[in-house]
């Protein structure tokens, strides 16, 4: 691991990785100001307990997996070309060194990734996902789904490879995880809203959707400004650990991650405020997480400006996106996880082939195509194979909560209590 | 309707995986090209088959 003049790289790693879970908390809030108070307790409960499953399902298998680059991996030859597609590892980390090279700063930096990854999914499966459900189909996430990918583009297996296989770019680039932890996740949360169905009373009979609002927009907005610390730590743990950058390069990473949900974030008021008359604060803070989401994959490459036009479009995606989800797809999306990680991460991945390398100053030949490849895999892999995992646990435990759940509220009728006691909270007479 | 969706949004994926082992050049970016429109196609038709579902549960 390269030292650079004043900063030691493996302890500014510690202490990046140690702020990277604010990344978490900031969603959390997010996901609970925009469900309804009745589920404000278990959506903040599902959060902590769908990274403690997260971390644990990660550490037993999911890291045997993923593996690192430069070590042992499953190959396929195709064509004369080998294709690195899983790790052999042992489990609960016996492979991890924990000396003086990356692999333990790797494995703790991929715990906090996989937790967020799988909170992405609570926005979506909002006011009507069980508990134990969350628990479940973030184990598969944990043990399977996350590693699998990751290890494709971070730990030598075939995407990482295509620039010296085949030439096309340098690989499958992405810093900070608009890939591997947002779109991802945010397919997943696809996956999760089309098997729970919409909540009851979204839509009227003749398919209308009906405005379920969040119960406090301050929750969401506090959760977007703690996110961006996090992520911004996220981004830089990540860049150093898996492309071996330098403490310099940790500014320009920071000043990307910041310019692209800034432009992102205003171009959605700018948006809302054009389709709806005056600006949207859920939207924005939606916003705010797709330009974090898009930023994740190029802001260790690409230059300040580069940063803002990534986020702008991402401001006007997400939005978007919403709209054509609730109004023509009927999809129950209520923390708008599907556009906001989904979307915004898969035009982060395509966004690093479309601009210049800002620091080498040479443009990315074939990297395009090669960030077209990665984008490929996750619609056309991951989301059926997150689909298959989630409707199969479907049927050995139902993922919806019954009825009378949905009717009582989730904090009463999965953890007994409310997240407001103190106040008369609606019971949902539709 | 939704498994077809499926079907079609791995069989685009192949098309890609296909292109980049067997391919070169302005060939192996068609075909990735062509994969990725199958695969938006599977897309479209797995949202349609949900919107479907969806309005029949009520």
């Amino acid at each position: 691991m390269p030292s650079s003049g004043l900063l030691d790289t493996r302890a500014l790693c510690i202490v990046l990785i140690i702020l990277s879970p604010l990344s978490i908390a900031g969603l959390a809030l997010l996901n609970t100001g925009l469900t309804r108070s009745r589920s404000a307790a278990h959506t903040i409960t599902a959060s902590l307990c769908v990274f403690a499953v997260a971390v644990i399902s990660y550490t037993a298998v999911g890291f045997a997996f993923q593996g690192t680059a430069g070590g042992l991996q499953n190959v396929v030859v195709v064509a004369g070309k080998p294709w690195g597609w899983l790790a052999t590892g042992t489990v609960f980390l016996r492979s991890v060194r924990f000396d003086a090279s990356s692999s333990g700063l790797i494995a703790l930096l991929q715990m906090v990734s996989i937790g967020l990854a799988g909170s992405i999914a609570l926005g979506a499966g909002a006011d009507r996902w069980r508990l134990s459900a969350c628990a479940a189909s973030t184990a598969l996430l944990g043990a399977w789904t996350y590693p699998l990918f990751a290890h494709w583009i971070w730990a030598g297996g075939w995407l990482a490879s295509l620039g010296g296989n085949y030439g096309i770019g340098a690989g499958f680039l992405d810093a900070g995880g608009s890939s591997c932890i947002q779109a991802l996740g945010g397919l997943n949360a696809l996956a999760i809203a089309w098997i729970l169905g919409p909540r009851r009373g979204k839509y009227s009979q003749n398919g209308m959707p009906c405005a379920l609002p969040g119960h406090n927009v301050v929750f969401a907005i506090f959760g977007c400004l703690l996110a961006m610390i996090g992520w911004v730590a996220l981004n830089a743990a990540s860049a150093l650990l898996f492309y071996q950058f330098d403490g310099s390069r940790i500014a320009l990473i920071a000043i990307n991650t910041i310019l692209t949900c800034a432009a992102s974030s205003l171009m959605t008021a700018l948006v809302t405020n054009a389709r709806l008359g005056k600006p949207d604060s859920s939207l924005i803070a939606n916003g705010w997480m797709g330009g974090l989401a898009a930023g994740s994959a190029a802001c260790a490459f690409v230059s300040p400006f580069s940063a803002i036009v990534i986020g702008i479009v991402a401001g006007t995606l997400v939005p978007l996106a919403v709209e054509v989800f609730e109004l023509k797809f009927r999809v129950d999306d209520p923390g708008g996880a599907i556009s906001s990680h989904g979307v915004a991460g898969l035009w982060g991945i395509l966004a690093l082939g479309l601009f210049p390398n800002w620091i080498s100053g040479a443009p990315h030949p074939g990297q395009l195509l090669a960030q077209a490849i990665g984008f490929a895999t996750l619609v056309g892999f991951i989301l059926p194979l997150t689909y298959a995992l989630n409707w199969l646990l479907n049927l050995v435990l139902p993922q919806r909560v019954a009825r009378e759940g949905e009717w009582q509220g989730m904090d009463l009728h999965e953890l007994g209590g409310g997240a407001y006691p103190d106040f008369v909270t609606r019971g949902d007479d539709r | 309707m939704k498994l077809a969706g499926f079907l079609l949004l791995l069989s685009g994926w192949i098309v890609v995986l296909a292109a980049v082992a067997l391919l070169v050049g302005g060939a192996r970016a068609a075909f990735v090209l062509a994969g990725i429109a199958i695969e938006a196609l599977g897309l479209g038709l797995a949202m349609q088959a949900h919107r479907v579902l969806g309005s029949e549960r009520g």
